[in-house]
């Protein structure tokens, strides 16, 4: 089957202009760990060094870089790997930076810009006709005046409303109501009724109420646009970063590195020490330790040897190996987890927004008005035209230009602050559902711990065994290897590095020393007696052949106990789900003051758990990292992830915290509540200003200097209540 | 009044020239990183181009 990102990522010609040779080509790349200046300038250059590339250029806001390259001289896998020499994780995109969502960001600021220009000069126009009108203003200067508003006006409202003509005229087709229909309707009855009274010399004109509106529109809607383009934008970086690539080895003993996606079963793969396996298959030489806990939540690594089974996704500790692949891209493991997940997406395609759940209400009641209004001023004798320009006032103090920026504001405002806290917000309606929440379900390895091994207390581990084997482990990139290491310089021991250490893929690591031969490994390896279940410990032999056994565990994150104290005294439930064996989830749940807990769970039993509390009413947040916790993140109402996940869990996460805290858990919640707040505040500004300006404009004593101030003051106090979130101190409660 | 004949043209004038500059700063692809704009103007580097110039 072919893929469909194939076509997409099929090279495009560079765009004509610099240095550009005939032949060159564009890619993009994405840059995972680009955070500031120096990093850009890094990656630039990394790139620029590379013969055949002519620029490249970084883009920090969207972690990405976009090189111009000869397309036989350099391919974009050499690239990814002159990158990574550099040290940063990068990823070819399939998608060009011109997307279409960027399009229409860029689009809307085209119109803003233009919107912008109109409302000024018409309000400059529109202010001396107000302060001169009543002296020494001649009817023919004031004449002059509107037909120059008018001139201005009428290309302005019928560039810049495009995007609300364009929406109205869908909802109306669609027949339904939406935000856009009473926007379109007041602007275009406004613009046409000011046009007519020019004509005739009148007094009242409202063009610099409708452009003064499109404007402030439109910047409501801009900066909705760019919130989707940012959380779009880290989605498709984080969807490029997981496709893999594997070293085939080709029939005449070579190897070649091929994308993931053009891997077939049967082909014969060869893995390293710290590598990813890109497919799922079976060891066909070869001995190593492999780190199964993103599948399986289980934290010690499981030993494989000749026709073990090996999954995708999982990493390969210790020794090379070569396996054979049994499925490849959609036949995996890691896909079926993908198709649980997409599958248990869809119950959050139906979450309808605050916006237009006020839409719902606001349209028609805004409608019934105008009519109301227009039929009053008929039947009190007064001709369609004054009753028509009363309902006009109507339409545009009730334009729902405040309610339009209410929600973006403060959502621009609440991502920005979580985004300089280390939480990357990727949904667009997230925060509406973080601020239901009423129950937490965690994960454990990765999650409530921090999923690498720490060297537990020991009786009977003396400093000098330790730097004896913390001398042996600084050799090896094994997880419990580095843990003893750490342990070592946490008790700031003399580490005697030591030449000579040899490491037995799957075993151990030994060395020659002063008293003869040191092992640190297995049981087996260490000539130790010991229960084969025993897997999170290592023994060490000295050279005199004592053993003695090093346990490790998966510590808690520090402040993971706190953390969930807090949940609970804010009046949140949590509940552990893991996979991992139940004596371990115990501990950890005990520890964490998590009084349920569930062990040995499957993607699955995941899924069914967090789907029977919603069933029960209950609004989950899944905080999870692992490939068996990403069908879950997709089905809980809301989902966050630490930046250490699986790919596909970020991916399926609506924000992602950085750090070795689970505290990000607390501000994203009570951030998410806040939003709610601020956004019901902004509503009940604008609802309140509509209290008092719409009877007025129904009794016919609104001028258009009035709807003009009215207008005005309610965008800036919204935007302003919006921008006080940025600040604000905030706690759970 | 007089004045009005030239006084308007003009502030007509500024403002579409004000326009015309946001709009060439956008089609000029000013606006598509405004994070690393800041740090760029910060690099005391001479960029390869420039560099290679210099000879």
């Amino acid at each position: 089957m072919a893929h469909p990102m194939t076509k997409a990522a099929a090279p495009r010609r560079a765009n004509a202009g610099g240095r550009a040779r005939p032949g060159a080509i564009l890619t993009v790349l994405a840059v995972e760990n680009m955070h500031c200046g120096g990093c850009m300038r890094k990656v630039e250059q990394a790139l620029a060094a590379l013969p055949g590339v002519d620029s490249a250029r970084a883009n920090l806001s969207a972690k990405r870089v976009a090189t111009v390259h000869s397309s036989t001289a350099v391919k974009p896998t050499e690239l990814v790997e002159a990158l990574a020499r550099a040290g940063f994780k990068a990823a070819e995109l399939a998608h060009d930076i011109a997307d279409p969502a960027k399009q229409a960001e860029r689009d809307l600021l085209k119109r803003l810009g233009v919107a912008g220009f109109a409302a000024a000069n018409i309000m400059l126009l529109s202010v001396s006709v107000w302060s001169g009108g009543g002296g020494d203003m001649t009817p023919s200067v004031r004449s002059l005046f509107h037909w120059l508003s008018a001139l201005i006006a009428l290309p302005a409202v019928a560039y810049a409303g495009v995007p609300f003509f364009r929406s109205a005229a869908q909802a109306l087709r669609a027949r339904r109501l939406n935000m856009d229909v009473p926007i379109s309707l007041g602007v275009t009855l406004a613009t046409a009724m000011s046009l007519l009274q020019t004509t005739r010399g009148s007094e009242q004109i409202y063009f610099d109420a409708a452009v003064t509106l499109l404007f402030f529109l439109l910047v409501g809607r801009y900066l909705d646009q760019r919130m989707r383009v940012r959380t779009a934008g880290a989605a498709a970086n984080l969807m490029g970063l997981r496709a893999s690539t594997a070293s085939v080895i080709l029939p005449d003993g070579g190897t070649e590195r091929l994308g993931s996606r053009l891997l077939a079963p049967g082909m014969r793969i060869l893995t390293v020490a710290g590598e990813r396996f890109a497919v799922d298959g079976r060891v066909l030489d070869g001995r190593s330790e492999v780190d199964e806990s993103l599948i399986t939540g289980e934290t010690a690594p499981r030993s494989v040897a000749a026709g073990a089974q090996i999954y995708a996704g999982t990493t390969n500790l210790s020794g090379s190996l070569v396996t054979q692949a049994t499925a490849t891209d959609q036949g995996t493991l890691l896909a079926e987890i993908a198709r649980l997940m997409s599958a248990a997406e869809q119950a959050r395609g139906h979450y309808v927004r605050l916006a237009d759940r006020a839409a719902r209400l606001y349209a028609p009641a805004v409608h019934i008005l105008g009519l109301v209004t227009f039929l009053g001023w008929m039947f009190a004798g007064r001709g369609w035209e004054a009753a028509l320009t009363v309902a006009i006032a109507v339409l545009i103090i009730t334009c729902p230009c405040a309610l339009a920026l209410a929600v973006p504001a403060v959502q621009v405002a609440a991502t920005g602050r979580l985004f300089s806290n280390g939480v990357l917000v990727k949904a667009a309606d997230g925060m509406e559902r973080l601020a239901e929440i009423d129950t937490v379900v965690f994960d454990k390895t990765g999650t409530l711990t921090l999923g690498e091994p720490a060297l537990s207390q020991t009786a009977g581990v003396s400093d000098r065994v330790l730097a004896r084997a913390a001398g042996l482990a600084a050799a090896s990139r094994h997880p419990y290897a580095r843990a003893v290491v750490r342990a070592a310089e946490a008790t700031s021991l003399k580490i005697a590095h030591a030449a000579g250490v040899r490491e037995e893929a799957g075993f151990g690591l030994e060395r020659a020393g002063p008293t003869g031969i040191e092992r640190l490994g297995s049981a087996e390896w260490c000539g130790a007696q010991a229960n084969t279940s025993d897997l999170a410990a290592v023994w060490y032999r000295g050279g005199d052949g004592a053993v003695v056994r090093l346990a490790f565990e998966d510590r808690l994150r520090r402040d993971a106990a706190d953390v969930i104290a807090c949940l609970h005294a804010a009046g949140l439930d949590t509940e552990l789900l893991s996979g991992d064996r139940g004596s371990v989830v115990e501990a950890a749940a005990r520890h964490a003051g998590i009084s349920r807990w569930k062990a040995q769970m499957l993607p699955a039993q995941k899924i069914a758990r967090i789907e029977a509390l919603q069933a029960a009413g209950r609004k989950v947040l899944m905080v999870g990292d692992g490939l068996n916790d990403a069908p879950a993140l997709a089905a809980a109402h809301a989902s966050l992830s630490p930046s250490t996940a699986a790919d596909i869990s970020q991916t399926a996460a609506d924000a992602v915290f950085q750090g070795e805290r689970l505290g990000p858990v607390l501000e994203v919640l009570a951030v998410a509540r806040a939003t709610r707040r601020m956004a019901l505040q902004n509503f009940a500004i604008a609802i309140a200003y509509n209290c008092l300006f719409v009877p007025l404009a129904m009794a016919g004593l609104v001028t258009p200097l009035l709807a003009a101030i009215a207008m005005s003051a309610s965008s800036i106090a919204v935007t302003a209540n919006a921008v006080r979130l940025k600040t604000m101190h905030l706690e759970l409660a | 009044m007089t004045a009005l004949a030239w006084l308007i043209p003009c502030a007509l004038l500024l403002g579409l020239l004000g326009l015309a500059a946001f709009l060439w700063s956008l089609h000029s692809g000013q606006f598509e990183d405004l994070e690393g704009a800041g740090w760029r103007a910060l690099d005391d580097e001479p960029r390869r181009e420039e560099a290679e110039h210099k000879g």
